[in-house]
């Protein structure tokens, strides 16, 4: 019975199984971005740069089909300009970051509209907006592994300067020249997590997974190992559970994934050890010092 | 007399045309322990910004000597983001980038070190707190053991007894007395004329413009305090370019 419901869809479906590989192993990736993108106060971040892929993806589709390769190599692209341009522009004008980033993906998504509209639009390119993690190949998993691994490898590279530079810039300044390097690698990462999980998530939803677990794990950790082990396992429960409940209900699984992610954040509020809403009702016991 | 730590060659600071600081120019002596003071907008906190190298001067230089001498700089508190979930030991083992760089681990030697540094601003015990448990007097403590473990030849201080309780202040200027004593230079901005007056052989007293520089004593008058007070914070919206070369 339990088995039933819980182990054998995976075991019966080949596209379940890849799709819990590929969603897990996104949210292992994804997890570790959103974290220190919402300690940064950059939340609202991965949504921009979501709308910045967007066109170059779609520009992508339009000229080779629904090729994985040109539709992932046009999200880089346009993911990569943007971020890369806002970036700069906040560190050498007195343009704060979220500001010059609104503009770019701005220009970005009207380029990207204006392309697709000129070429008249198709049923197809749902695809790219919300994915499909019940139809991902060999190619696409590869894909999601390439990016799991390259994002993990420099997060151990650059977390030092990365974490100095949200404290305090200027004492990294201070010691070293590592702080621009390392933002604008975490922003690449950033983009290259958002491009690998559009083929699962799609833009939108790939978002989904990266900051909904991030920010529900506010809730559960207080320090940044904590939070971002505690991301991690909420994604891939996200995950799992989602799949489960889209496969027994019959429901698109992309949206599920991040629905269920949603329900776990807000579960956290309400019961999160650390700040939640719950334990702040209770009465309280103190020590005596 | 050997050469001065920091030569201060003409120097005008600013963000926009009008001047925060305004042709500076003296020696700081090696060795030396200055306190810097002046009204609110006198251009203390940018001055010592621009020695710690993140602002470039708008004319005129600071001159180090043949090698840059390495600078440790407490900032104010209010420019540290406290919300990010790192330990006090943490931003300690931070602070010891210098020795182990990117990569570099902490051998048992640098533990010992941050150990000692803890000690000696009295916050053994802190290594597991977060920086948000902190109190504001606290957090001044860890960010004088941070300096302590740069181990640095010149040592910046931006207003360090802001919001301080007196204990706190006799305890870190202990720390300051200390590090006097080892031979590094050591700037302060102050708002205290008392305390400078009772541990800081040099002061400098500024208002956009130098008003006074020298030996505390003769640099605190009544004359100079006065003359200090005077300065007008609002910029002049009709001030000539200066053409003072």
């Amino acid at each position: 019975m339990l088995y039933a419901h819980l182990i054998a869809p995976f075991i019966e479906f080949d596209f379940m199984r890849r799709a819990l590989v590929g969603a897990s192993v996104l949210a292992l990736s994804a997890a570790p971005i959103g974290v220190f993108l919402m300690l940064r106060r950059m939340s609202l971040v991965g949504d921009a740069m979501a709308h910045a892929i967007l066109p170059g993806a779609a520009l992508g589709y339009l000229i080779a089909g629904l090729s994985l390769g040109a539709m992932t190599l046009g999200g880089l692209v346009a993911g990569f300009a943007v971020a890369l341009l806002a970036g700069l522009i906040a560190r050498i004008t007195r343009l704060r970051e979220d500001a010059s980033l609104a503009a770019f993906y701005l220009m970005s998504l009207a380029l990207g509209v204006t392309l697709i509209s000129a070429r008249g639009s198709n049923i197809d390119l749902l695809h790219v907006l919300f994915g499909s993690v019940l139809a991902l190949d060999d190619q696409a998993l590869i894909l999601i592994g390439g990016v799991a691994t390259v994002t993990l490898v420099t997060l151990a590279i650059i977390i030092r300067p990365l974490v100095m530079e949200s404290i305090d810039p200027v004492f990294l300044r201070s010691v070293s020249r590592a702080g621009a390097p390392a933002h604008l690698a975490f922003l690449a990462l950033a983009v290259l997590n958002l491009v690998g999980g559009f083929q699962a998530l799609g833009t939108l939803l790939a978002v989904g997974l990266m900051m909904l677990p991030a920010i529900a794990a506010r809730f559960w950790a207080k320090t940044l190992t904590g939070m971002i082990v505690v991301a991690t396992l909420i994604g891939i429960v996200a995950t799992y559970a989602g799949l489960l409940l889209s496969y027994h209900l019959g429901l698109a699984s992309g949206p599920t994934i991040i629905l269920v992610a949603g329900v776990l954040y807000l579960l956290s509020i309400v019961i999160g050890t650390h700040g939640g809403v719950l334990l702040a009702l209770l009465p309280r016991k103190h020590l005596e010092a | 007399m050997s050469e001065p730590a920091i030569c201060c060659a003409d120097v005008t600071l600013g963000y926009g045309p009008h001047p925060a600081v305004h042709h500076l120019d003296g020696d700081i002596e090696r060795g030396s322990l200055t306190a810097i003071l002046g009204p609110n907008g006198a251009g203390k906190s940018t001055l010592l910004k621009a020695i710690a190298g993140e602002l470039k001067p708008i004319a005129g230089y600071f001159d180090f000597g043949a090698r840059k001498p390495s600078i440790a700089y407490l900032p104010q508190i209010a420019e540290i983001d406290r919300s990010f979930p790192l330990t006090v030991f943490e931003l300690l083992a931070l602070g010891l980038w210098r020795k182990t760089g990117l990569f570099g681990g902490l051998s048992q030697q640098d533990r010992h070190a941050i150990e000692r540094a803890l000690n000696a601003v009295g916050l053994i015990g802190f290594e597991n707190r977060t920086l948000d448990t902190l109190s504001g007097g606290q957090m001044s403590r860890v960010l004088f053991a941070r300096v302590m473990l740069q181990d640095a030849k010149i040592v910046l201080l931006d207003e360090p007894f802001a919001a301080i309780d007196t204990r706190t202040v006799t305890d870190l200027m202990g720390l300051i007395a200390q590090w006097h004593a080892e031979g590094r230079t050591i700037l302060a901005v102050l708002h205290d004329e008392a305390l400078a007056r009772a541990h800081f052989p040099s002061t400098l007293l500024l208002a956009r413009e130098t008003i006074a520089w020298g030996p505390t004593s003769e640099v605190l008058t009544e004359a100079n305090l006065r003359a200090a007070r005077r300065m007008v914070e609002a910029h002049d919206p009709h001030a000539p370019v200066c053409e003072v070369a």
